[in-house]
């Protein structure tokens, strides 16, 4: 038999709960050990004092793309029924703008507004509570802008697919470019505590 | 306060956090086929609160129909998935010393205005997950490994976006 498991996750069945929960558990320990449900150190990466987020963020992008590359190289994992999130070029672009803003102000994402408010951080909480209302207003306002909203559908579109190269060469640039970012960005941080040594001596 | 942060341990390895976490999203995509994921949890408690309120808005609203779960909030994947991920959070941080109650802010904003920007930050991205089907969870770390093309636009629009806010607001953060 290969991976994934029968699970009927879209089910809610037992077995797949007790997969949801297992799973949160140890992705929630991770964000808190890296730091990342504490603001001022998530928003070190945007003033660039602490490229933490990006370390974090793209090497755990970097395990699990290589992990699945060669799981499935090896048969172990049937990729087609590992569920990818659909392309939607307009809306994730806007969204992802919209996101990033939003971001910035609040200082935590969705994830990380849980660990935060789990660990007795109101901000945290008060992130997760505005997160909440943001997605329930505009929830209500998806048919109002329903031509936006489904435009650019694309399904589950991958890199190789879109750029006509192989899944081996995208894994390649991919593994490539975080290796580039992780070296300049202990550069970036060097740069910016010298800069905050010099102007605060 | 001085006190506390002495006993609060450091946190770990950027690198070693994150070659963890990306085991965990991997196990979730070989175990239960499916990745990480945090404003799905949300858009369920959004759709479920709707429809206690008005049922026929939830299940005649595409967004809120597709977001019910027949078996109750507690049936939901996601909804599971973000209550471990506070349980394994929550533990982290009372292992590593740091759990408390406070307001997280930069050294020069006061705590007022911090909570509103949390407040209406959160609303904005809110509404941005909405538009783009997830977030840093949902689309950034699960659809970037897949390679997905419309998670990449994502982190790329998102990760721009929020330097550009943050160099404007970067008074209350350095």
């Amino acid at each position: 038999m290969t991976a994934p498991l029968p699970l009927d996750v879209a089910g809610g069945t037992t077995p797949s709960l007790v997969v949801a929960l297992g799973v949160g558990v140890a992705f929630g320990w991770c964000l808190e050990r890296a730091g990342l449900g504490s603001a001022p150190k998530l928003m070190g990466q945007f003033t660039l004092r602490d490229m933490t987020v990006l370390k974090v963020m793209f090497s755990a992008i970097v395990t699990a793309m290589l992990g699945l590359f060669w799981l499935s190289w090896l048969g172990v994992v049937d990729l087609s029924r590992v569920a990818v999130p659909p392309t939607f070029i307009g809306p994730q672009i806007v969204g992802g703008v919209v996101f990033g803003a939003g971001m910035a102000l609040a200082g935590l994402c969705p994830g990380t507004s849980c660990v935060a408010a789990a660990t007795g951080r109101l901000d945290g909480l008060t992130v997760a509570a505005g997160f909440f209302a943001g997605v329930l207003v505009t929830g209500l306002a998806v048919p109002a802008m329903a031509d936006f909203y489904e435009s650019g559908t694309r399904g589950a579109f991958a890199l190789p697919a879109a750029l006509g190269v192989t899944q081996g060469t995208v894994t390649f640039v991919v593994v490539a470019g975080a290796l580039t970012a992780f070296a300049l960005s202990g550069r970036v941080e060097r740069a910016m505590a010298a800069r905050a040594a010099r102007v605060r001596p | 306060m001085i006190a506390r942060e002495d006993v609060q341990r450091s946190y770990a390895d950027p690198y070693l956090a994150g070659v963890a976490l990306g085991l965990v999203l991997l196990a979730s995509f070989v175990i239960a086929g499916r990745g990480l994921g945090a404003s799905g949890a949300f858009a369920t408690a959004a759709a479920t609160t709707v429809r206690s309120v008005a049922p026929r808005v939830a299940s005649t609203n595409s967004f809120l129909a597709s977001h019910l779960d027949a078996g109750g909030l507690l049936r939901d994947w996601l909804v599971v998935e973000i209550l471990g991920v506070m349980i394994g959070a929550w533990c982290s941080a009372a292992l590593a010393g740091r759990l408390g109650v406070r307001v997280e802010r930069g050294p020069h904003a006061g705590v007022s205005p911090r909570l509103w920007a949390a407040g209406a930050g959160g609303a904005v991205m809110g509404a941005g997950a909405v538009l783009a089907r997830g977030c840093t969870s949902g689309q950034a770390l699960t659809g970037g490994a897949l390679l997905s093309v419309g998670a990449w636009l994502f982190i790329a629009a998102a990760f721009g976006a929020a330097y550009v806010v943050a160099y404007l607001t970067r008074g209350s953060w350095t």
